[in-house]
């Protein structure tokens, strides 16, 4: 019987080598769908793209751009690289951003004449506790309460912005200013720039946590449980972790980075309390933490690409009139892409 | 590999290779079963088992090789295909959905008749299947609301109502207790005999010998060969599958010491609510002591999980009180949801309860080389077969990861060991070496206490025996006297004097300070 029988064809040529470059695959494929919106839009699409990169990078003063844009982002994502390696769905940084700015604010607006070596490291501290109790805010209401944690954190995000509004328009407004802001922050309170440049010592910062992340999460006992209780939260429970002190911990390490954030943009940036002190920097912050893989050097890469993509967008809307509009689908389609093509490059056949 | 016979083979598996990074788990592997037969696929640990059977029902495509249905070429790309043409497989990790009824799961993913058949009709359909092949079930009941073994009859019953002409059982009696491998084992005859083909994987050789009709044995990923069951005993069997002889008598011990010693684990008094709040431990009373084996005998589910999570502070008794005297390592019945984390590394798993200690934690900084120096080193003792130990656990052999958390717990030298189905999935040379381990332990001074739903494993390592039944302890006795038919008494809940009263059941329990 089996002689008689042909065999079927030896080496199938399958398509899985190239499975570890889904992720890139995806990327490209959601350039080529976001062409088809450029062409729509009546601009040709490579000529666009060009125009996007170079906007981003294409000279050191867009490059700075990139970077004091990326700054936030990395802060928040990499605090939510902590929250989400515990499996801790932190989608509340907006808020705790907004509360650590404004904690700071506070303080560069009633100790005006603190000499800046004491005024700056208050006023991180005070971002920093900032983003501690808007976080732990949401941990109570989750652990104690049992709220789903999602709902605390993102309801609180609307809290956060709107108290920054509050602040801004009553108690701490400029009685001398047209706008519903604060009086501009005195010098001392500004963060340092680096050298001549435009870069301020947050960047160093942020680029030093990239550091400290990783050896938190890969090299500390600390984080060996956090990434515990996010793998296998039973496991975690068995082995005698305290598994809703770690749900905390993430939530608050996370809330302070962001809060971080916050205090050094209105610090550097704004120089004043006001209102849209965020470019949605903590929502942002989410997909760059996921895109990143949830790893900080991925996390610094992906935050870097975002800020040109927006960076990048500006240009584009100026020099080739592609509405902005377009520049936030080819974001969504970017990371809808990467991501889908990561969760395939991960699966086994 | 021509057959003698004009048949058409049910399945030949020509010259399969598959490789995974780091290893190869099949290579230029040849099976072949007949039709109707029943036929076992045996090996150790990691010998790729599991590997090929996931190839014959599509979730896996081999790199190379062919496999022929009936002498016809086919290569799968899916399980839907797989189940087209007629081969169910039932996963030793069931795949069914909890909330859902036992009807509903089995019709869940069939792209037909979910809407079209009334509820009546379907659930009498498959009452007249389950009914032809001596599976009970009731259709309308919620998974969650059964038994291991009957949830395994669904996925038997699932591949059935599917048509499935070959069914593929992986360690489908690692997780029964005897009375329903029995029933497992009626079910799987009565099938045979109906045409249905028949592949059985499992690391009970008495089973094998019991109820199969030829044997094939993998090892190291290649296959070692195939013969009549009729020509088997349970030595050669070991002797082809390990390549040596395994001794899995009741090993020698040192006798217990005569001076009456403080117990190290303590029980008084225990009772417990299960998961739906349903009382499942009442007035437990047990006592470990130092340099001994308690053996806790007992049909599965009669208390045997909740026991375990109360001495490891994972529920909260109603009533009672427990002491421990000192650190206590648990090897979990359940090493998916209390025991390992398939995300971590080998090494991170196998290093868990380290992290705060001295070699591996430097200042306050774990230190990567002795972790990984370390974790290699019980990788090599406990014979653990992985490409290497950053290979994330998840990608173990079932009976690897066992391993892992064995290894993990056992190289703790704790006072107390709390080691609950120690040897679940494990093949017969590792569970002789685990055996080792416990008897080694024991005889350093350990309080053991080992919680089994295998009663021979339970007389092999026991200084004591005791009985659960229905959540009470049913009788305890010294091992060197215990009679097998009074421990399968006292399993089925007739309690010491054979009587099934309640009071009886409490009062009657032979005196618990046996050692003194
Ligand atoms: N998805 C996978 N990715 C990587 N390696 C794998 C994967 N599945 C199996 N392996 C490897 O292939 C080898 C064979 O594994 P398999 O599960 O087939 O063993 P087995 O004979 O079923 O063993 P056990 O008796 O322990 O269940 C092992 O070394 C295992 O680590
Ligand atoms: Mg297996």
């Amino acid at each position: 019987m089996t002689s008689e029988l042909i065999p079927v064809s030896q080496s199938k040529p399958g398509l899985g080598w190239l499975k570890p470059w889904a992720p890139v695959i995806g990327g490209l494929l959601a350039l080529v769908l976001s062409s088809i919106l450029i062409i729509l839009s009546g601009a040709n699409p490579l000529e666009a793209y060009q125009v996007l990169v170079l906007g981003a990078f294409g000279g050191s003063r867009q490059i700075t751009e990139t970077i004091l844009k990326a700054t936030p982002l990395l802060l928040i994502a990499l605090g939510l690289t902590i929250a989400f390696r515990a499996r801790v769905w932190n989608i509340g940084a907006e808020g705790q951003y907004h509360i650590g700015a404004l904690l700071g604010s506070i303080v560069a607006l009633t100790l005006p004449n603190l000499p800046a070596l004491l005024l700056i490291p208050l006023m991180l501290l005070a971002g920093i506790v900032g983003g501690l109790l808007w976080s732990g805010l949401a941990g109570l209401l989750h652990l104690k309460r049992g709220v789903n944690l999602i709902i605390c954190t993102l309801m609180l995000n609307y809290i956060g912005i709107l108290m920054v509004q509050y602040a801004a328009r009553v108690p701490f407004r400029d009685p001398d200013g047209f706008l519903p802001e604060s009086a501009k922050f005195v010098d001392a309170a500004q963060i340092p720039r680096l050298f001549s440049s435009r870069l301020h010592l947050g960047v160093l910062v942020a680029l030093a946590l990239v550091g400290v992340v990783y050896v938190l999460l890969w090299r500390s006992p600390l984080g060996f449980r956090l990434r515990a209780v996010g793998a296998k939260i039973s496991v975690a429970h068995s082995l005698g972790i305290n598994t809703s002190q770690h749900i905390l911990t993430a939530l608050l390490l996370s809330g302070a980075l962001a809060g971080l954030a916050g205090v050094i943009e209105v610090s550097y940036t704004y120089t004043r309390l006001k209102q849209g002190i965020s470019d949605g920097y903590g929502f942002t912050a989410i997909l760059v933490a996921l895109l990143g893989q949830m790893n900080p050097v991925g996390v610094l890469v992906s935050a870097v690409l975002f800020s040109g993509l927006v960076v990048g967008a500006q240009t584009l809307n100026v020099s080739l009139q592609i509405p902005a509009a377009v520049a936030g689908v080819l974001q969504a389609l970017l990371v809808l892409g990467v991501l889908a093509g990561q969760a395939i490059s991960q699966r086994d056949n | 590999m021509t057959e003698p016979g004009q048949f058409p083979l049910a399945i030949e598996m020509q010259d399969i290779t598959k490789r995974f990074p780091g290893v190869i788990a099949n290579q230029d592997v040849n099976f072949s079963v007949r039709p109707g037969e029943i036929h076992a696929l045996l090996g150790e640990n990691g010998a790729g088992k599991t590997t090929l059977m996931n190839i014959l029902c599509g979730l896996y495509t081999a790199e190379e090789g062919e496999v022929f249905l009936d002498g016809v070429p086919v290569r799968f790309h899916t399980p839907h295909e797989a189940i087209a043409a007629g081969i169910g497989m039932v996963h030793q990790h069931f795949m069914l959905v909890e909330p859902f009824t036992v009807a509903e799961n089995i019709i869940l993913g069939q792209a037909t008749g979910v809407l079209r058949e009334p509820r009546q009709t379907l659930h009498q359909r498959l009452m007249a299947l389950a009914d032809q092949y001596g599976l009970s079930l009731k259709p309308e009941a919620k998974i969650w609301e059964l038994s291991v073994g009957e949830q395994q009859r669904v996925e038997i019953l699932k591949a059935l109502y599917r048509q499935a002409k070959i069914l593929i059982l992986d360690e489908p009696t690692a997780v029964l207790t005897p009375q329903e491998t029995e029933g497992l084992i009626t079910i799987l005859r009565r099938l045979a005999a109906q045409g249905t083909t028949i592949i059985f994987i499992s690391h009970k050789l008495k089973e094998i010998l019991a109820v199969c009709d030829r044997v094939t044995v993998l090892r190291d990923g290649k296959t070692v060969g195939t013969s009549d069951v009729a020509n088997c005993d349970t030595h050669s069997l070991a002797e082809m599958m390990v390549g040596r002889e395994v001794n899995l008598q009741r090993p020698d011990r040192t006798p217990l010491p005569t001076t009456p010693q403080e117990p190290r684990l303590h029980l008084e008094g225990i009772s417990a609510l299960g998961n739906h709040q349903v009382p499942a431990l009442r007035d437990i009373a047990l006592s470990v002591y130092p340099g001994e084996i308690l053996g806790v005998a007992g049909v599965d589910g009669n208390g045997q999980r909740e026991l375990e999570e109360v001495i490891m502070g994972l529920r909260t008794p109603t009533q009672g009180t427990i002491h421990r005297d000192g650190a206590i390592a648990h090897i979990p019945s359940d090493r998916y949801s209390m025991g390992l984390i398939s995300d971590f590394t080998v090494t991170e798993n196998l290093l868990m309860r380290d992290i705060d200690q001295p070699p591996f934690n430097v200042r306050g900084l774990l230190h990567p080389t002795k972790m990984a120096a370390h974790a290699a080193h019980l990788v090599q003792q406990f014979t653990i077969r992985t490409p290497s130990v950053k290979t994330r656990s998840g990608k173990l052999s079932g009976g690897n990861a066992q391993k892992v958390v064995v290894a993990r717990e056992l190289s703790q030298g704790h006072a107390i060991i709390l080691a609950a189905q120690p040897t679940r999935g494990l093949d017969i040379g590792a569970m002789e070496f685990v055996h080792g381990q416990l008897m080694a332990q024991r005889d350093a001074g350990a309080a053991i206490l080992l919680i089994s739903t295998e009663l021979e494993e339970v007389l092999r390592l026991s200084d004591r025996i005791a009985v659960l039944y229905e959540g009470r302890v049913v009788g305890v006795v010294r091992a060197e006297n215990a009679d097998v038919k009074q421990l399968g008494l006292w399993m089925a809940g007739k309690s010491a004097e054979g009587d099934r009263q309640r009071s009886a059941a409490s009062g009657a329990v032979p005196s618990e300070g046996a050692v003194s």
